[in-house]
């Protein structure tokens, strides 16, 4: 088989992804688990855009990388150096509750894995049905027509949702929280 | 173009890491980043699935919508390990147990 540019820059951010998510979840430094964390999200943002989603792909840089790790390296210092110590792994390598949760996500990976590869995504109706989105379509355009149309409803929940969450973050976030 | 599966199994093996993380860590900053990578890994099957979707959308309007919720989440979660923080001296979760004073 023969790899074309596509093939190779997909593969790529997928391995980026992969090793990155993997470290991040291994690291026992914070600050470096936080900025490899960055390195993730916009290899995944990448991802989003060889399925032609742009807009989502902008959105994912946008929201993760300008707001939740800004947030979270927020939170990380704010509750500084003490957690730092706090942290220091113990000694005695592999726990037994290391264990379990490692073998709980391997043999779920292994259930994931064979469920995908036994099944034939191309035989499903609606994909052979349908007309996939081609690089030239303007998503944008269209997700500004199907949320003012389809998902008019989810967009106004959605916003009182996040007026809820802004509130509710900033009212724990307190100083002199008595609760 | 590249074939569904492949989006299908870089998410399953993304979410298997987050999974791995919420169960292991004893740090709850790392845990909620577990969760993202779970939630990011919901959004990568949306998209993937979405590329099909021409006419209604909905595989990206959903993946919008995952990702502002995943957004708000974070914002509240990250509100509360500072207060556990404040209350607990530490953010491990195995040492936070009790939810009265």
């Amino acid at each position: 088989m023969i790899m074309g540019i596509e093939q190779i820059i997909f593969y790529f951010f997928a391995a980026s992804v992969l090793i990155s998510a993997l470290c991040v979840v291994v690291m026992k430094n914070l600050v470096r688990s936080i900025f490899l964390f960055f390195v993730t999200l916009f290899s995944l943002a990448a991802l989003y855009l060889f399925s032609l989603a742009d807009f989502i792909a902008l959105t994912q840089v946008v929201i993760y990388a300008g707001g939740v790790l800004v947030l979270m390296l927020f939170a990380f210092m704010l509750s500084n150096r003490e957690l730092l110590n706090s942290l220091k792994p113990s000694a005695s390598g592999f726990k037994v509750n290391n264990f379990a949760g490692i073998l709980i996500s391997i043999l779920f990976l292994f259930i994931l894995l064979s469920a995908i590869i036994s099944t034939d995504l191309k035989q499903l109706a609606w994909i052979q049905e349908s007309v996939p989105l081609s690089p030239a379509d303007n998503t944008t355009h269209q997700i500004g027509i199907h949320t003012m149309t389809t998902y008019l409803l989810p967009f106004e929940i959605l916003s009182i949702f996040l007026m809820m969450a802004l509130i509710g973050a900033a009212h724990l976030a307190r100083k002199g929280n008595k609760a | 173009m590249i074939p569904l599966s492949h989006f299908l199994l870089i998410s399953a093996v993304l979410f298997c890491i987050g999974l791995y993380a919420v169960l292991t860590r004893r740090n709850a900053i790392q845990v909620l980043i577990g969760i993202e990578f779970m939630i990011n890994a919901a959004v990568l099957n949306f998209v993937a699935f979405g590329r099909y979707d021409k006419i209604a959308g909905g595989g990206q309007m959903f993946a919008l919508f995952a990702i502002v919720l995943a957004a708000a989440g974070v914002a509240v979660a990250l509100a509360i390990i500072l207060n556990v923080y404040k209350y607990f001296k530490s953010i491990d979760p195995t040492k936070t147990d009790t939810l009265k004073d």
